[in-house]
């Protein structure tokens, strides 16, 4: 079984639709994870089931016993997230700021404060419309920990890919270089890099490449929208080049993927042309690589 | 006034948004944008200046000092991040799951482990007229944002006055950086697509700001799109829109070349006059 990751360091760049368009042709063979947990978007093109639920529960906050409490201050002197204010003359943990460190109630002379599990998510279990699974989250508002909730998910769909005999997992990352992608990328076997020809585009793709040459992960490279802008678009196949990173495919412009989006279908369900043909190319050199590692 | 501009997706505009709407107010009065999106900061190949000033960022992290340890271990225990490890007999620190919460280093018996700073990034201040532009960078292999967002925070407060217009460029999702970046704005400002995604992500997005109790707003950019799911959504839960950005390649096209738009295309310009309508209404109504 091998893990292949998709990221695009830059948000929007078609990342999600360009995944889902590979579990799809993928088939049964590929166990789909949805690792952009912040803003989980496979779903809506791949109709899971959500066949399974389950709470995710990472990280702690502090919540002080107000009849207990002693009004020492100790908590709020030794909080470095000025996470407890006094609030009508009692300390009050902020949910949002705290850390959940723990340094408040291990020096609470009365014992008073409380560190709780937190709910951060739900991450479930789905049958998915190509007849294989995806494991897939919510997380919830303004939660930390995403990164613990990506392995989760990640961990999960390698789990099924084994017990189910399966050839591929396709990782669907998050945005930027944060925990959570770094999370998205331990373990894996190949990351597919989906860029565009913008200034910002290929600012965020060096960024992001610096991430996982760290980890010695061979990467690809699907220059979307590649017709926008043919100074950057060179530019960046110049980079490719002098990194190493296969240069997978070039796609055009095209709002098709917008109209597919709108249809509740993958682009390689909604056109059969020459996006199709692109895509699905893509796809077979992708698979290639990967199983021939 | 502080204005975040945030979205759940990303690639939906906000950069586009913030670099357009502080060079156009900056014609006529003094702002300050910023940009928090530390992971991937976009705003600075857009907005360029002279250099104010730089300065490296650091976290603080305990460093293990052999001498006076005596091994009880309990730095291990009281760190909740596994930061902290004792193995056999030396103790091992793992910067990256560190959140500098002191513990270890406080409660430590022997005060073998003294917090030294370690750099997490960089922060750039450029001046171009009346146009103040601060960005910050995470380090490659720095998985916390949060702490080099709070610290970018910190510097335009201290640096410039509450009178200023402020701007700050938000990351995406719906997870901590984007509380810490959006906590304290005095609105936010959610750019969002009118496609499926953008319907979702909005919908998270809108759910944070509710929670956060923040005054919002929605954009709309790539207006054409896609179908009306956004604008009905926004209807129904009387969310306002206060500008549609229209669907343009040469929009994309300017974009992609690092090229700021509202003095090249006039329904962009009318649409940032719209906000700027808006933005004058809610300070006048704050202010009385």
């Amino acid at each position: 079984m091998k893990e292949i990751v998709v990221i695009s360091g830059k948000g929007g760049t078609g990342k999600t639709s360009i995944t889902a368009s590979f579990a799809t042709l993928g088939g049964r063979d590929v166990v789909v994870a949805d690792c952009d947990v912040d803003a989980a978007d496979m779903h809506l093109l791949l109709e899971p089931d959500f066949k399974t639920a389950e709470d995710f529960y990472s990280g702690e906050i502090a919540e002080i016993d107000q009849d207990a409490c002693i009004q020492c201050g100790k908590c709020a002197e030794v909080c470095r997230f000025d996470a407890i204010p006094v609030i009508d003359g009692k300390y009050i943990v902020q949910s949002l700021d705290c850390e959940g460190c723990g340094y408040c109630a291990r020096v609470c002379p009365v014992e008073a404060i409380a560190m709780n599990l937190q709910n951060v998510g739900e991450w479930y279990i789905s049958t998915i419309k190509t007849g294989s699974s995806m494991v897939h989250a919510r997380l919830g508002i303004g939660a930390e920990n995403s990164g613990k909730l990506v392995a989760k998910v990640k961990n999960e769909a390698k789990r099924i890919a084994e017990e189910q005999n399966r050839e591929l997992v396709i990782v669907d990352g998050s945005p930027g270089i944060g925990c959570p992608v770094v999370s998205s990328l331990s373990g894996a076997n190949f990351v597919v890099l989906v860029t565009e020809p913008t200034v910002s585009g290929i600012h965020d793709l060096k960024r992001v490449y610096q991430l996982v040459r760290k980890f010695g992960i061979k990467a690809g490279c699907i220059i979307n929208k590649a017709d926008l802008n043919d100074s950057v678009a060179a530019q960046i196949r110049e980079f490719l080049n002098e990194n190493d990173i296969v240069h997978i495919v070039d796609l055009p412009y095209d709002e098709s993927f917008t109209e597919a989006m709108t249809r509740g279908k993958t682009i390689v369900e909604f056109d059969k042309g020459e996006l199709y043909t692109l895509i699905r190319k893509s796809w077979e050199s992708i698979k290639d690589i990967v199983i021939s590692q | 006034m502080k204005i975040a501009i945030a979205s759940g997706k990303g690639g939906t505009g906000k950069t586009t948004l913030s670099t357009n709407l502080a060079a156009y107010l900056a014609e006529e009065e003094t702002v300050v944008l910023t940009d928090l999106d530390v992971e991937e900061p976009n705003s600075g190949l857009f907005i360029h200046g002279n250099l104010i000033n730089q300065e490296d960022k650091y976290k603080m992290v305990p460093q293990w000092n052999s001498e006076k340890c005596i091994l009880c271990g309990d730095c291990q225990k009281v760190c909740n991040f596994h930061a902290v490890i004792r193995i056999t007999d030396s103790i091992m620190v793992f910067p990256q799951l560190c959140h500098s919460c002191y513990a270890c280093s406080e409660l430590c018996p022997t005060g073998s482990l003294p917090m030294i700073p370690e750099k997490m990034g960089e922060l750039r201040e450029y001046q171009s007229g009346n146009l103040h532009f601060v960005e910050s960078k995470l380090d490659i292999g720095q998985e916390q944002a949060v702490p080099l967002i709070a610290q970018t925070l910190r510097y335009v407060d201290d640096k410039f006055s509450e009178a200023e217009l402020g701007i700050y460029d938000s990351p995406p999702g719906t997870s901590c950086p984007v509380i810490e970046a959006t906590k304290d704005a005095d609105l936010v400002i959610l750019v969002t697509e009118p496609t499926p995604f953008g319907l979702h992500d909005l919908k998270l997005a809108v759910e944070t700001m509710r929670e956060l109790k923040k005054l919002f707003a929605v954009v709309v950019n790539r207006y054409g799109i896609g179908n009306d799911d956004v604008l009905d959504y926004c209807r129904t839960e009387s969310v306002p829109v206060i500008a549609k950005i229209p669907n343009s390649k040469r929009i994309a096209r300017l974009y992609s070349q690092g090229k700021l738009l509202y003095t090249e295309i006039p329904e962009l310009k009318a649409q940032l006059d719209k906000i700027i309508d808006y933005l004058r209404d809610q300070s006048w109504r704050a202010a009385s």
